[in-house]
């Protein structure tokens, strides 16, 4: 890491640097609200922003400028950068009727809420997710919701959605759904998820 | 004798299912334009190329707008990155794997204004996103932040 910026400054020190450029980072928070992290490292300071409107300026000299920035000035600046936003990806679940192919009569709705989704958006397209429950080690479990995934890909082509818009991920048991102990069968988390963008 | 070899054989076929499993798509599929308005391009080994909506982009692609232009990408790995007028951004490095959310999401703002909502790999990795600009790197440990370069 100290490596890295040890390159980057030496890599602007060569460059002659006379007039180096100056930046603006913003932090702001997400939809919710919620805000994150960032450090913004320069050649000669650092400043971690993890505050709403949180800013950082480099500086000629190469530091840090830490303050906070206005709502309207982030307007100003970043308008456009912000009015060219893709729209936030949004995930629908599926469930399979136990023991056979077809989809749970919800999922069925879900399904067309979905091609829905995909039809209102521009070229969108979709990560076909498969999730196990807490049964058997990762190996057989990412391969298991694979294959379920391949096969909800294959049920989605089957209803029009373009293949190569279609790409499928086995999530194994990394991400249940509901918080069981090591080894407990739970319906809920044998699940498809699919994120559309 | 033959249920050992069906066992290897089971097995083998496991091993590259899941071998497979983390590629995301080709190369082409990292991330795709959602939003491209005014002029932008892509500068793809020393080759201009236009970009539209639904236009892929490659892991060493450099995206380029004019002074009407602003772009919108959305990456596998759910991360978003828009760009407003006269800005240059290079994707640097971009790997992600599906199953585990591991990866590598480097760019680099050599001018210009960015937007960008952090995805999977931020959140699985706290280390594993960086943005470039001439003057300074950007840790990124989440989620939504701006990014101005002037020349």
């Amino acid at each position: 890491m100290r490596r890295h910026y040890a390159a980057l400054i030496a890599a602007l020190v060569l460059a002659g640097c006379a007039t180096p450029s100056q930046d603006l980072v913003v932090l702001l928070p997400d939809k919710e609200g919620k805000v994150g992290t960032v450090i913004v490292q320069g050649q000669k300071g650092k400043a971690v922003l993890n505050t709403a409107y949180a800013s950082a300026r480099t500086t000629s000299e190469g530091g840090v400028q830490r303050g906070t920035a206005s709502q309207s000035e982030v307007k100003d600046v970043f308008g456009n950068a912000l009015a060219a936003q893709p729209p936030r990806p949004i995930s629908f679940t599926l469930y399979f009727e136990s023991g056979n192919d077809e989809f749970t009569e919800e999922s069925k709705q879900e399904v067309k809420r979905l091609l829905a989704e995909m039809a209102r958006r521009q070229a969108s397209d979709i990560t076909v997710i498969g999730h196990t429950d807490l049964v058997g080690p990762d190996p057989s479990n990412d391969a298991l919701s694979l294959q379920r995934a391949e096969r909800v890909k294959s049920i989605l082509a089957g209803m029009g959605v373009a293949a190569e818009r279609i790409l499928t991920a086995g999530r194994g048991r990394r991400e249940p759904l509901i918080p069981t102990a090591d080894g407990v069968s739970e319906p809920r988390n044998r699940r498809v998820e699919i994120s559309v963008r | 004798m033959q249920s050992t070899r069906l066992i290897v054989i089971r097995r083998f076929l496991l091993a590259c299912a899941c071998s497979i499993a983390p590629i995301a798509g080709w190369a082409a599929d990292i991330a795709q334009f959602k939003v491209a308005r005014g002029s932008v391009y892509l500068e793809r080994s020393g080759q201009r190329l236009p970009a539209r909506v639904g236009t892929h982009l490659q892991a060493t692609d450099t995206v380029v707008t004019g002074a009407d232009g602003s772009a919108g990408i959305a990456f596998v790995d759910n991360s978003l990155l828009s760009v407003g007028p006269n800005s240059v951004l290079a994707i640097e490095r971009y790997a992600f794997n599906s199953t585990t959310h591991e990866g590598t999401f480097e760019s680099s703002l050599r001018k210009g204004t960015l937007s960008v909502v952090s995805g999977k790999i931020a959140k699985q990795s706290p280390d594993a996103m960086k943005v470039k600009t001439p003057s300074s790197i950007l840790g990124v440990r989440g989620t939504e932040f701006l990014v101005h370069s002037s020349d």
